[in-house]
């Protein structure tokens, strides 16, 4: 006796499997070519833009270069020294003079003095380049609220996209060493001053912007002598992130052949040294609770 | 320059609101601006615009002239418009239809319509701006934000600091001029808002409730500071103030307004002595009439006063005293004299009142000194005018005068 279904119409739990089969076959068969368009681009980019990046890379890994020869050709002893002067000077805090003096004989102590100073670079270029760019974008974005629309997403995307997926085009481009390690830091420290100078922008008191406007201030005395001003601290909180986030991709830039404390991290990984890793990591940590006192703000 | 015309004949006003409107909508969309004036043509109310269109109406059909070297007061409720208008006079904010002019030399210049070079100019040479929340630059030293406006106008460093240094004596901050803003107190800081106001040399200084954020003690004495500035300065000054009291004491002339559209101008004493509504009347019942009565408004005139013969005229209710006009001597029943002193001036802080003594001051000694010297000596005050003495003034007159608002209109 043949099965017979309660009502016509009705497809067996079986055909229906079968469709929903047939369904996803479809979606799959006609799958959106994302990773295609991305690595097309990238190849268009490398084959009609090649020369301007050969120039970036040059430009960019000659200055880091010189940067850390110039760290570097300073006797370690005396670089202490005359930092630490330089801190009393600026901070005039005990506490941070003591801080930075014996943090950077422990790292010298440890043997990691080539590796930091170039970690220093390294951070120093790519936090000089955030800022370059980040605070007009920030500027720009504060005034222009469809810009700060286009902005936001963007920026988000910069933050959340696993550093290593743009490690691989950044790697294409501009090859191995210092130059792909700078970039990709830029592109994952930069929205921190472009977020925080946006901020700090579009924060200003009313008030403060009337009285310009009634005292006859040009926009660009707008700019220059009430905003910029008044968004300072704001500005200066987004230079402190940037400064932490860079540090913080030190091993990734280690990978794709910077040099720096990353590079001991990294060996230390591969090689399953215990000891290496300590040490080199604890020198980071040392270089991060330094840089962060630096930059934080004097307190009366 | 454009939107400059020439006024022949030799106007007072030193600025004038001729029919402004001034209407805000949330995106600005000038379409529906364009509509709301229309239906404030067709005699819309504010509420109806409100509703039917998203759009405020700040200020309707304005008119008003503001007299040179004049105190003028712009008075109302919160959301009356009074600030809005103010605002129009250096375009802080813009007006939608009518024109604000300032005069330019012999031309006249309209604020609300002219380029932005015009506008800063006026800004900055012209027109200047005292705000309700002091509006200084917290990075700035006092001495620096003095010089702001100076600044922008490119001034050189040491042109600013002896203008700055100036001015900040002007308003008794010298010792402050390196300090931060944040170091002083409220009153000061408004202060070195008037100081950076007065740094431009502008003629026309516009005070958006310049006082309110301050406590009534510092107010009161920033109010007399102003006023003995302007003896001297002489600035045309648009005040926006919602205390009747405060605009009673350093307004010459006041405009009242009422959801945008101004229902009353003229000298103090015309708004309280003939309000035009009941709008106006309400702030007139409020005000504290105890700083506008003088010895002349509560005084009794000696004529009306009753007599107990020809030549002595009763000075106290239970008659013990007597006062002859013809001799100027005052005695009691049994013919003894009761010395008599007369003070010329409203300052008694240095008197040594005499209990059982007989004071006489002039018509413009106000009720404050009137009522101490009262309580002090124990006897009537006798009040003169040019040294003639004319009446007298005991308990129930001034009880009388402080009940009855309606004698308020006898101020002056």
């Amino acid at each position: 006796m043949a099965f017979r279904l309660p009502w016509p119409g009705l497809k067996s739990p079986d055909c229906e499997a079968r469709s929903m089969n047939g369904l996803e076959d479809w979606i799959t068969s006609h799958k959106i070519p994302v990773g295609e368009v991305a690595s097309n681009a990238v190849d268009w980019i490398r084959d009609h833009c090649q020369g301007g990046f050969d120039v970036i890379s040059e430009a960019i890994g000659s200055c880091a270069d010189g940067f850390t020869n110039l760290l570097t050709s300073v006797p370690p002893v005396l670089f202490v020294a005359l930092l630490t002067i330089g801190v009393w000077f600026w901070k005039r805090a005990i506490s941070t003079c003591v801080l930075v003096a014996l943090g950077l004989l422990f790292i010298i102590n440890q043997g990691y003095w080539q590796e930091t100073m170039a970690t220093l670079s390294l951070i120093f270029f790519a936090t000089f380049t955030c800022m370059l760019i980040g605070v007009p974008i920030g500027i720009a974005s504060a005034h222009r609220p469809w810009l700060a629309k286009i902005l936001h997403p963007v920026l988000d995307l910069m933050q959340t996209l696993p550093t290593f997926v743009y490690l691989i085009p950044t790697l294409i481009l501009f090859g191995l060493g210092t130059v792909p390690g700078t970039i990709s830091t830029v592109v994952f420290a930069i929205p921190a001053p472009i977020r925080m100078t946006q901020l700090g922008i579009s924060s200003v008191p009313k008030a403060l912007l009337e009285a310009g406007d009634a005292f006859g201030a040009t926009p660009r005395q707008r700019l220059w002598k009430v905003e910029v001003p008044a968004a300072l601290p704001m500005i200066r909180e987004g230079l402190s992130q940037c400064i932490m986030l860079s540090l913080s991709m030190v091993v990734i830039a280690a990978l794709v052949g910077a040099g720096g404390l990353g590079v001991p991290v990294v060996r230390a990984l591969n090689t399953v040294q215990i000891d290496t890793g300590f040490e080199s990591g604890l020198a980071i940590v040392l270089v991060a609770i330094i840089l962060d006192r630096l930059c934080r703000k004097k307190t009366h | 320059m454009e939107a400059v015309r020439t006024e022949p004949q030799g106007k007072t006003a030193a600025l004038s609101f001729r029919n402004v409107d001034i209407l805000f909508h949330r995106n600005n969309s000038s379409s529906a601006i364009a509509q709301a004036v229309k239906r404030l043509d067709e005699g819309g109310t504010r509420e109806q615009i409100a509703a039917e269109l998203g759009v405020t109406v700040g200020v309707a059909n304005a008119n008003l002239e503001i007299r040179r070297g004049e105190i003028s007061v712009l008075m109302g409720l919160s959301g009356s418009g009074k600030s809005t208008l103010l605002r129009a006079a250096n375009r802080l904010n813009k007006v939608t239809r009518g024109s604000v002019e300032i005069g330019n030399g012999t031309a006249f210049v309209d604020i609300a319509n002219c380029d932005d070079e015009t506008l800063r100019d006026m800004r900055r040479t012209r027109v200047t701006m005292v705000f309700q929340q002091f509006g200084l630059l917290p990075w700035r030293t006092v001495r620096e934000n003095v010089s702001f406006g100076l600044e922008l106008r490119g001034f050189t460093p040491n042109a600013r600091r002896k203008i700055a240094e100036e001015k900040l004596e002007l308003v008794g901050l010298t010792r402050w001029a390196n300090s931060y803003v944040s170091e002083l107190s409220g009153g000061m800081q408004q202060r070195v808002g008037l100081a950076r106001a007065f740094a431009t040399d502008a003629d026309i200084l516009l005070m958006d409730e310049p006082f309110s954020a301050l406590d009534p003690l510092i107010r009161r004495k920033l109010q007399d500071e102003l006023l003995d500035l302007q003896t001297r300065l002489k600035k045309t000054i648009v005040f926006v103030s919602h205390d009747i009291d405060e605009a009673l004491r350093i307004g010459s002339n006041i405009a009242i307004m009422r959801e945008g559209r101004i229902i009353q101008a003229g000298p103090p004493q015309e708004i309280i002595s003939s309000p035009v509504d009941d709008y106006v009347r309400d702030f007139v019942r409020h005000m504290n009439p105890l700083p506008l009565l003088n010895a002349a408004s509560v005084m009794r005139l000696l004529e009306v006063c009753p007599r107990w013969d020809d030549s002595t005229i009763q000075l106290d209710v239970t008659g013990h005293y007597g006062f002859n006009p013809v001799t100027a001597t005052v005695s009691d029943r049994t013919g003894m004299e009761i010395p008599l002193q007369f003070h010329d001036t409203d300052d008694i802080s240095e008197l040594k009142v005499v209990s059982g003594c007989v004071y006489c001051v002039p018509v413009t000694a106000s009720l404050n000194t009137v009522a101490l010297l009262r309580q002090k000596s124990g006897m009537p005050v006798l009040i003169s005018d040019a040294s003639q003495i004319i009446g007298l003034c005991d308990d129930a007159d001034m009880i009388g005068a402080i009940t009855g608002v309606a004698r308020a209109s006898k101020v002056n």
